[in-house]
């Protein structure tokens, strides 16, 4: 009973926390209170939106493993759904207010910039993802749907260096987050190589 | 002159009113709290009484091609100046505590009149007057702005540059204790700008020690800035304290930051594409789309084309 009312706390907090960037966005957007540039402000917020939360849902299991607190695992998902709600959110303010709805703008922006061309990848990368969240995909892939989702990883690292390549001069924020996901793909690195040991052991064991 | 005034149309003839006063909003607010000494600083009312006084002949400015003016507001929440911070709205969050006056300009280099200048010395005799012009920035979003100042070229006459003199170099004072973010290596400061001294001899290069008639805020580049308005806004460099006229090419603040995307020159082009923006097409603020057609030298280009006669402007970016 306690266990669940603590998931469900800590799935409330979650929802607030994911749907207050878009709330206060759109708020200012009916109120007109976006400043100057509105479309900067949206594409700005959206896009950090996205990378905080698909960072934070890849820092959900290495934060699992230390605390041992294993409900958090039922945070992932909705992170990661909530990442991609603001991905395409960003997509779509990108498209319409950048490239005026214009298939021929977006395509020469993609090829001629890499920042973008990162960026398209990462939400390309995030896109199946997405699809195969239901139970029912999960069910159907088995093992396969864990391998599957490991892409989150690429789809971090796509969207830092998207960060990253856009940014002009001021590279603190962006590195700030590539020193994050580092540390996360740091983490599963040591641990799956812990993992294969044991598996070593086990093995040598058996033989002797 | 490309500066075209309307002094005796009223502004309502020419806008429909509900956008005038709407695009007026601040400034109205502004006169109704009485808040405009706050608003455009004590200094900038001397000798003028209310803005009704000051700001009447902004009604009917626009500019050459017709186009109207932004806002006061827009045009000092919205700025790039990275000694203040990175954030669009830093500046003008972050500038208060920097003291443009009193203010020194050193004039060195190839010239007949070096030394450091008060100010008000150096721009003693020079006729002040409003510049209606279009800000592009290499961001591709674009501004219609009323500058106040005075040709550059009036203040090269009067310190006689040598014949040897072929560019002009300018720096932003560095000033870490008053410009939070010159604390931290975001670019390597000083910001160094420069112009060709053709360029800096055109009568359409001016130093701008204003907008909308008053003294330019902190946010802006106060007391004296760069506007070059068929180069994009960066060569714009801001609270100048150092003018040098050199024999060689100066090398820019961006084009050390990132040669390959900065150049020299930046004049306006929207067929030369840059890594980070199309520069085709722009976003007149505060509009939401990128559909206003971005146009060569910014709109300058009879005025300002012979100056690059057989050079190739893909090369020399």
């Amino acid at each position: 009973m306690n266990q669940k009312r603590a998931l469900f706390t800590v799935k409330t907090i979650l929802w607030v926390c994911a749907l207050s960037p878009g709330a206060y966005l759109v708020n200012s957007l009916l109120r007109g209170s976006l400043g100057v540039n509105p479309v900067e402000k949206l594409t700005l917020w959206t896009g950090m939106t996205a990378l905080v939360l698909l960072l934070t849902s890849l820092a959900v299991t290495p934060i699992r493993r230390i605390s041992g607190w294993n409900l958090l695992i039922k945070l992932r998902r909705p992170l990661g759904l909530f990442a991609f709600f603001y991905a395409s959110a960003h997509f779509v303010i990108w498209f319409a207010f950048y490239n005026i709805f214009d298939f021929g703008y977006m395509w020469a922006d993609i090829v001629e910039r890499r920042f973008i061309t990162a960026g398209m990848a990462a939400l390309f990368v995030m896109l199946p993802l997405a699809l195969t969240s239901t139970r029912w995909a999960i069910r159907k892939l088995g093992k396969k749907w864990i391998t599957l989702h490991r892409a989150a990883y690429l789809a971090g690292i796509l969207g830092v260096v998207h960060y990253f390549w856009l940014v002009k001069a001021d590279t603190r924020l962006p590195s700030l987050f590539a020193l994050v996901l580092a540390s996360l793909l740091g983490f599963r690195a040591l641990q799956s190589r812990a993992a294969a040991r044991i598996k070593l052991q086990r093995s040598s064991n058996q033989k002797g | 002159m490309i500066i075209r005034r309307k002094p005796d149309i009223a502004s309502s003839e020419i806008t429909p009113e509900r956008t005038y006063l709407n695009r007026r909003h601040f400034v109205k607010k502004a006169a109704a709290a009485g808040v405009l000494g706050t608003a455009l600083g004590p200094r900038a009312l001397q000798g003028k009484t209310t803005l009704q006084e000051l700001h009447p002949r902004f009604d009917s400015m626009t500019s050459e091609m017709d186009e109207p003016l932004n806002s006061y507001e827009e045009i000092t929440t919205y700025n790039n100046f990275y000694e203040f911070g990175t954030r669009k709205s830093d500046p003008a969050e972050n500038s208060g505590a920097f003291r443009p006056r009193p203010w020194k300009v050193e004039i060195g280099g190839m010239v007949n009149k070096p030394g450091e200048y008060e100010l008000d010395d150096l721009l003693s005799g020079i006729t002040m007057e409003d510049r209606v012009y279009r800000l592009r920035c290499v961001e591709a979003w674009s501004m219609v702005i009323p500058w106040y100042g005075f040709p550059l070229s009036a203040l090269i006459d009067k310190v006689e540059p040598q014949p040897g003199a072929k560019y002009i170099e300018m720096k932003t004072i560095v000033r870490p204790e008053e410009m939070t973010h010159q604390r931290f290596p975001i670019l390597d400061w000083p910001y160094i700008e420069g112009l060709r001294m053709d360029e800096a001899m055109h009568p359409l290069t001016i130093l701008a020690t204003g907008l909308y008639g008053a003294d330019l805020p902190n946010q802006n580049g106060a007391p004296l800035r760069l506007v070059v308005p068929w180069k994009y806004g960066f060569k714009g460099v801001k609270s100048i304290q150092s003018i040098r006229f050199v024999e060689e090419m100066p090398i820019n603040t961006w084009q050390v930051q990132n040669s390959h995307e900065y150049g020299f020159f930046a004049n306006v082009n929207p067929n030369v594409s840059h890594p980070r923006w199309s520069q085709a097409r722009e976003t007149r603020l505060p509009g939401f789309r990128k559909d206003f057609d971005t146009m060569m030298f910014n709109g300058y280009t009879d005025q300002v084309q012979h100056l690059y006669a057989g050079m190739d402007l893909a090369r020399w970016k």
